[in-house]
This record gives structure tokens, C-alpha cells and sequence, in this order.
């Protein structure tokens, strides 16, 4: 699609819609969000990417491929999974690393990392359908 | 820690799965990776049914949050024979994909996407809940649909369209079925549906038994429901169809013989009874539908068809000895029959050919070949003392215990019937004079003969050591009448207190 | 409420088997679609319909407040709904492939193309791979 204005909008639109899942995921684990729904976000951003520019645009834009990708992300979710055998709890327990800077409270946890997986993983999956359909 | 058990047959694969994805590209990792895992599964899943055995059913709470209301993972006896038999087939698979599997397909992601596999079908073994146990099917399918389409070949689109489209039907139907019971009890951890079961109307009960029927019934390929087997199984190469021959049927036939002996026994006269129809009809069409083919992998893949009614008819009869002597059959038929599809593709390489017209000769030219193949043919066949004589004499035993002679004469009229199969194979592609032209076969390597050796051998212990084999069917099916140590394991054995269901 | 939604499952997802009965496999795929969306729908209608709050549990408490929805449906629907976008879309890409490689989507020319491939102008049709199948 050589169209002028989707070309130019979608420049604008990739980094603020890529922003936008990386909020979407981080937001997830009180609020409505979650790495689903960014991963979807993360991914159309790219298939409008692909639209505008064609897939081999959208694919240099990735550092890796999208199946590496979902490799790098399942195995995120495998990790979240694994690591409460450390804590010798049940596969899959939620591990929770709390930690005060002035005022300001990080919350870092294993349901984070899964959900980072997802994200990833997700991301992968709908490229390599969109890059599937499109090219050849 | 002890839960980490009955998880880690699920949880080793889809990790090792998730390593090999991150791998794409490098094709001697991925396979390193994938036949290190399924090596480590065996002594895995051993260690699981040696720990069933002696501590009684495990459960696994995943995320520590307790059931009815967490996910649980449970392994009884049956659960853990089916964990060890997925982990022997995915060893022997792994090994004979080794030198099966090109390496256009390697970059294809075979090894991950097989890996997946192995986790779906270990998930669909070991889970406690009625909707996860939908999950781990789609988990399986999804990977079975990329593996059998891998390489996009004109014939395997064509069977693959037909899989795909039959199955994703499927999917639907018991995705509606779960509603259903949703909504009839509200609850879906299997235990904890078993209790509510009892007191819901018994009439909506059986519509539910028999929406879960078709959805089982379709992926197990019962009659009416198989048509979609013998159109695609023969396209993949041979060690992805030998899997899907000996495993992905038998998930359906555990599906129905879980839900079948804990959730639906309200009615048993009625459902049951349509049970032992399906089973006799599934039998002697799929054993007839293989008379009429003349490919080596079409006659086999109507045989899986064939061999399923047999154990259908051993969870239709519903004794003791019955289950028992499905369990016994299950693992003996899984063994015979994915083995056959090994020795078929060896055959076709050695003949070039998979047409019993082409073949021919092989018995001179591949003496060993023709043992292997006799052994796990008489085996499939039921002759003693393998281990299909055993898996047979106890399924016809339990018909006639329980008054069921048609069912028992059906079953032996439809073993001699598969011997036909046997011996047409045999003759075609053995015995008969070598056609003069033929395409010079390639030799064996190592990795095709040793699964298929180790394989035979399985079905040669069985049947010749078949007591302690028996015993432990024996137990699985005594957990399998008893619904109430299954029930008592998962809602108070990881709890301690009484949760009200 | 119930009533209404359960017609209407009934009539979308009756509109879905009769698309799925088609020759078309294009069609067959709509009406896939078309049955998901009743089954997911009868999946929550299945969880009672009730106008409750959302089901979030407020700060500090560890049970959610009276009178919030049924989170659970909600869970089995969102799963349900991923692993049938999943499935439909490796229908729709394993049918592009089919269509490139036999030139039909018509079930009963599926067959009869098998020996006689009419390749769809523009895609290639290399036989890269050893076919074990073929006879």
C-alpha cells in the first residue's frame, strides 16, 4: 500500500502505540491491562507497520524474528513458572520482591515476568500469522 | 516439593519447547535439546507412577491455590501408565526423527512444535479440570495442525484441511459442553464436579454425557465420527504420523474413559449401552474400511480405528476386569500400533514404496525387517504370547464375565479380520516376488531401527511378563470404579481441611 | 435475560452450522467463527447474568465486596476466545496455502486436484520437500 497519509500517520502512531502496550502491560497487575492485551497493542502496531510499509519493513524493525520471540517470551513464563520450586512452593506460585526508594514502592514479581512472557510471546504469535499472510 | 512431581511431566517439555523456540535457527540444538528431553521424560514419568503406586494419588495445586478453585494437576494410576507410555513414544519419536525428519522441516520449528506436543498430551493426562483439560487439548491440536502441515505438501494440506476442520468442530462442541456443566453445577475441577453431579437432574446429566461423547468421541475417532483419520494421518512422515497414531487417539480415549468413570455413572444401563454399540460398530467398520486399502500407512490408519473400539468396549462393559483390561489394551495397542507405522516407513524406504503392489521381496533382502514387522503384527493381531493376546483375552473375558457374548464374538471375529490386515501386508510386501524395477532402497540407519527394536521388545515383555503389567492396570482400574478416593485425594488430600464443594 | 440471550445463541450459532455445511471452505471458516462467538456467549450466560461491580478485590481486603460479577466465566471466555483466535487464524493461513498449492477452496475439487494441481498464478509450486505421502 503506497498510500501517503497512512505512511506518515503511522510513523506517529507505532511509537505512541508501542508506548501505549508497554503501559498497558506494566498497568496489568492491579488495573485492567495485562500482557495480553499490550502484547495485542504492541502487535498491531507492527501489522500497521507491515500494512504501510510491507513485512520485510515491519521484520527489520525486530531485532530478532517473531519466533525467537515467542521462544524468549515462553521461556520468560516458564522461568515465572519454575521459580517457586527456589522457594519450595508449587509450580507456578505468585513470588512477590517489594522495595521502598524514597517513597517510592517497586514491586517486582514472578507474575510480572510471566506476564512480560505473554506479551512477548503474544507479539510473536500474531506476527508470524501476519508476516505468514502477507508476504508470498 | 512433592507436587513438583506430577508437574513435571508438563512443565520439562513446554520449558525445553520454549529453550528450542528461542533456538530457531539452529537446528542441532533444537534436536539435541528435544531428544535430551524426551530421554529425561522416561525416568521422569517412571518415577511419578512408582510414587502413585506407593503414596497413592498425587495432586499438584498449581500456585498454591487450593482446589475446586485453583488449577489442579492429579496423577492416579491411570494418569501415571499414560504420563510413562507418552514419555517411551516421545523417546522413541524423538530418537527415530533423528534420521526421519529433513532438515527442511527441522527449520520448520519440527522439534519445539513436537516438544509442545509432548507437554498437550502429558497436560491432557494429569489435569483435574474440566476446562484446563479443553486448554491442553487445544495445546495439542495446535501443534498437531502445524505438524501435520509441516512442509505444505499438496497431500498434506488436503488431509491437514480435513483435520483441522473436523477437530476445530470438535473443540467447539465440548467448549459448549463445559458451558453446559457450568452452568448445571458451577464448578469445573473434576472432583468437585463429580460431587455436584450427583444431585443434578439425571436427564440433563445424560444430554451432557452425550455432548461430551461427540467432542470425545471425535478426537478418539469412534464411529461414527473417524472419517477424518484415515483422510489425513498417512500424510506427514512417518515419525510424526507414528506419534499421532499411537498417542493423539488415545487422548480422546482417555478423556472419555476419565469423564465416563467419574462424572457420568448415573445412568449406566443408557449411556454405557451406547458406549458398547459404538465400541462393536467402531471395530468392525474401521477393521473392514482396512480390507478394502492397499497402502501399507491407509491400512494401518484404519486399524487405529478398528483397535479403539476395543478399548471403548472395555470402558463399556464397566467392570473392574474391563477397565483394567482397557488400560492393559491401551498401552499395549499404543506400543503395537506406532510401532507398525515405524516398521512401514522402513519398509518404504527399503521398497520405495508404501503400495503393497510395488513392494515385495523384502522378506530376502530385510530378514530383520520382517521379524520386527511379524512381532508387532501378531502382536496387533492378539496372537500369544505377545502382548495383544493378553490385552485381548482380557477384554473378551470381561464381556463374557458380564454376560455380553455378541460383544466378545464381535471382538473376535474383528481380531481375525485384523490378522487379514497382517498377513495382506506381509504377503504384499514380504513374501511376494520383488516387482523387476525398482528404485534402489536406501539403507536403515541406527536411529529408524533402534525405537523400532525397543518397541517390538516392549510388546514381547508385555506379553510375556504380563503379571506385574496386569497388576498395575488392575489398580488403575480399581482407582477408576472407585470415583471416591479420586474426589477425596484432590479436595481434601493437599488441603487438610473440608472445602465445601 | 437469559431466555433472550439463549435464542440468540441459538439462532447465531445456527447460522454458523449452516455456513460450516458449505462446499466453501471460506464459508466453513465464517461459520467456524460464528459458532466460537455462541459458544462463548452460552459460556456466559452459563455464569448467570447478574449487573454486578467489577470483580476486583479493593486494598487491604481478601474477599471482593458484595454483589460483583462472576469473575470466572469471564476467565474461561477470554481463554476461549484466545485459543479460537489462534486456531481460526492457522485455518485462514493453512487455507492460503491450500489455495496457492491446489488453485481451489472448494471441498469437493480438493481431491480430484490432488494428482492435477492448477497452481494460482504468481506463487511458486516447488516441490522443495521429499513428499512421503504421495503414492
Amino acid at each position: 500500500m503506497t498510500s501517503l497519509i497512512l505512511r506518515t500517520a503511522t510513523r506517529l502512531l507505532l511509537a505512541v502505540l508501542l508506548l501505549f502496550s508497554v503501559f498497558l502491560l506494566l498497568r496489568g497487575h492491579d488495573l485492567p491491562g495485562g500482557g495480553f492485551i499490550g502484547g495485542l497493542v504492541a502487535a498491531s502496531a507492527l501489522a500497521l507497520y507491515a500494512l504501510a510499509f510491507g513485512s520485510s519493513a515491519a521484520a527489520a524493525l525486530l531485532p530478532v524474528g517473531p519466533r525467537p520471540l515467542m521462544g524468549v517470551g515462553l521461556s520468560a513464563a516458564a522461568l515465572a513458572g519454575l521459580l517457586a520450586a527456589l522457594a519450595g512452593r508449587p509450580f507456578l506460585t505468585g513470588l512477590w520482591f517489594v522495595q521502598d526508594f524514597g517513597g517510592y514502592t517497586l514491586k517486582l514479581s514472578t507474575p510480572l515476568l510471566f506476564d512480560v512472557g505473554v506479551y512477548l510471546v503474544v507479539v510473536g504469535v500474531v506476527l508470524t500469522m501476519v508476516f505468514g499472510l502477507e508476504d508470498d | 516439593m512433592s507436587s513438583w512431581w506430577t508437574v513435571a511431566p508438563v512443565a520439562l517439555p513446554l520449558a525445553a519447547a520454549a529453550l528450542a523456540f528461542a533456538l530457531v535457527g539452529q537446528r542441532s540444538a533444537q534436536r539435541v535439546i528435544a531428544t535430551l528431553t524426551a530421554l529425561a521424560l522416561v525416568p521422569l514419568s517412571v518415577a511419578l507412577l512408582m510414587r502413585v503406586s506407593q503414596l497413592g494419588i498425587q495432586t499438584a495445586q498449581l500456585g498454591d491455590w487450593p482446589a475446586p478453585f485453583g488449577i489442579a494437576f492429579v496423577a492416579d494410576h491411570f494418569s501415571a501408565i499414560m504420563v510413562v507410555i507418552t514419555a517411551i513414544m516421545a523417546a522413541a519419536t524423538a530418537i527415530y526423527a533423528l534420521s526421519d525428519i529433513d532438515p527442511a522441516r527441522e527449520s520448520l520449528q519440527y522439534h519445539p512444535l513436537f516438544l509442545v506436543l509432548v507437554a498437550g498430551v502429558n497436560g491432557a493426562f494429569l489435569t483435574g479440570d474440566l476446562f484446563n483439560l479443553y486448554v491442553w487439548f487445544e495445546v495439542l491440536l495446535i501443534s498437531s495442525f502445524a505438524l501435520l502441515t509441516l512442509g505444505n505438501l499438496r497431500n498434506q494440506l488436503e488431509g491437514g484441511l480435513k483435520y483441522v476442520a473436523v477437530n476445530l468442530v470438535s473443540s467447539l462442541l465440548f467448549l459448549a459442553s463445559i458451558g453446559i456443566v457450568y452452568g448445571l453445577t458451577g464448578t469445573l475441577n473434576f472432583a468437585d464436579l463429580a460431587v455436584a453431579l450427583r444431585d443434578a437432574p439425571a436427564g440433563l446429566v445424560t444430554v451432557v454425557a452425550m455432548l461430551f461423547l461427540v467432542a470425545f468421541g471425535i478426537k478418539a475417532a469412534i464411529f461414527p465420527l473417524f472419517f477424518w483419520l484415515p483422510a489425513s494421518y498417512h500424510t506427514p512422515p512417518i515419525a510424526i504420523s507414528a506419534f499421532f497414531a499411537g498417542m493423539l487417539t488415545k487422548v480422546g480415549v482417555y478423556a472419555l474413559i476419565r469423564v465416563f468413570t467419574l462424572l457420568f455413572t448415573h445412568d449406566v444401563a443408557w449411556t454405557h449401552g451406547v458406549l458398547a454399540w459404538l465400541a462393536a460398530l467402531t471395530m468392525v467398520i474401521g477393521v473392514l474400511g482396512a480390507a478394502a486399502q492397499n497402502e501399507v500407512h491407509k491400512i494401518l490408519s484404519f486399524h487405529i480405528v478398528s483397535q479403539i473400539g476395543y478399548i471403548l468396549m472395555g470402558l463399556a462393559i464397566f467392570t473392574p476386569l474391563a477397565l483394567a483390561a482397557a488400560v492393559f489394551y491401551l498401552a499395549h495397542n499404543i506400543f503395537a500400533k506406532a510401532n507398525l507405522f515405524f516398521i512401514a516407513g522402513m519398509m518404504r524406504r527399503a521398497g520405495g514404496s508404501f503400495d503393497l503392489g510395488r513392494l515385495g521381496g523384502l522378506y530376502k533382502t530385510h530378514l530383520w525387517l520382517a521379524l520386527l514387522f511379524i512381532v508387532s503384527a501378531f502382536g496387533l493381531a492378539g496372537f500369544p504370547p505377545l502382548s495383544g493376546f493378553w490385552a485381548k483375552a482380557l477384554v473378551v473375558l470381561a464381556s463374557l464375565d458380564a454376560g455380553n457374548a455378541w460383544l466378545a464374538a464381535t471382538a473376535l471375529g474383528v481380531g481375525l479380520l485384523t490378522l487379514y490386515s497382517m498377513t495382506k501386508i506381509w504377503q504384499g510386501a514380504f513374501w511376494a516376488p520383488a516387482p523387476t524395477e525398482r528404485a534402489a532402497g536406501e539403507s536403515a540407519s541406527w536411529p529408524l531401527v533402534v525405537p523400532a527394536v525397543v518397541l517390538a521388545g516392549l510388546t514381547v515383555v508385555l506379553g510375556l511378563a504380563s503379571e506385574p503389567f496386569i497388576a498395575l492396570a488392575n489398580a488403575a482400574a480399581a482407582e477408576l470404579m472407585n470415583p471416591d478416593l479420586y474426589i477425596d485425594a484432590v479436595l481434601n488430600g493437599s488441603l487438610g481441611t473440608e472445602v465445601a464443594p | 435475560m437469559e431466555t433472550a440471550v439463549a435464542i440468540t445463541v441459538g439462532i447465531v450459532f445456527g447460522s454458523g452450522v449452516y455456513l460450516v455445511l458449505q462446499r466453501n471452505l471460506m464459508r466453513f471458516i465464517f461459520g467456524l467463527i460464528l459458532m466460537s462467538g455462541a459458544v462463548n456467549v452460552s459460556l456466559f450466560v452459563a455464569g448467570r447474568l447478574t449487573r454486578g461491580a467489577p470483580p476486583l478485590v479493593p486494598g487491604g481486603a481478601s474477599v471482593p465486596p458484595e454483589g460483583v460479577a462472576n469473575a470466572l466465566p469471564q476467565a474461561l471466555i477470554l481463554t476461549a476466545i484466545v485459543i479460537g483466535f489462534g486456531l481460526v487464524a492457522f485455518a485462514l493461513v493453512l487455507l492460503l496455502r491450500t489455495y496457492e498449492r491446489l488453485g481451489t477452496v472448494m471441498t469437493d475439487e480438493l481431491t480430484e486436484r490432488l494428482d492435477d494441481p492448477k497452481p494460482v498464478p504468481g506463487f511458486g509450486d516447488d516441490d522443495a520437500l521429499r513428499s512421503d505421502g504421495a503414492s
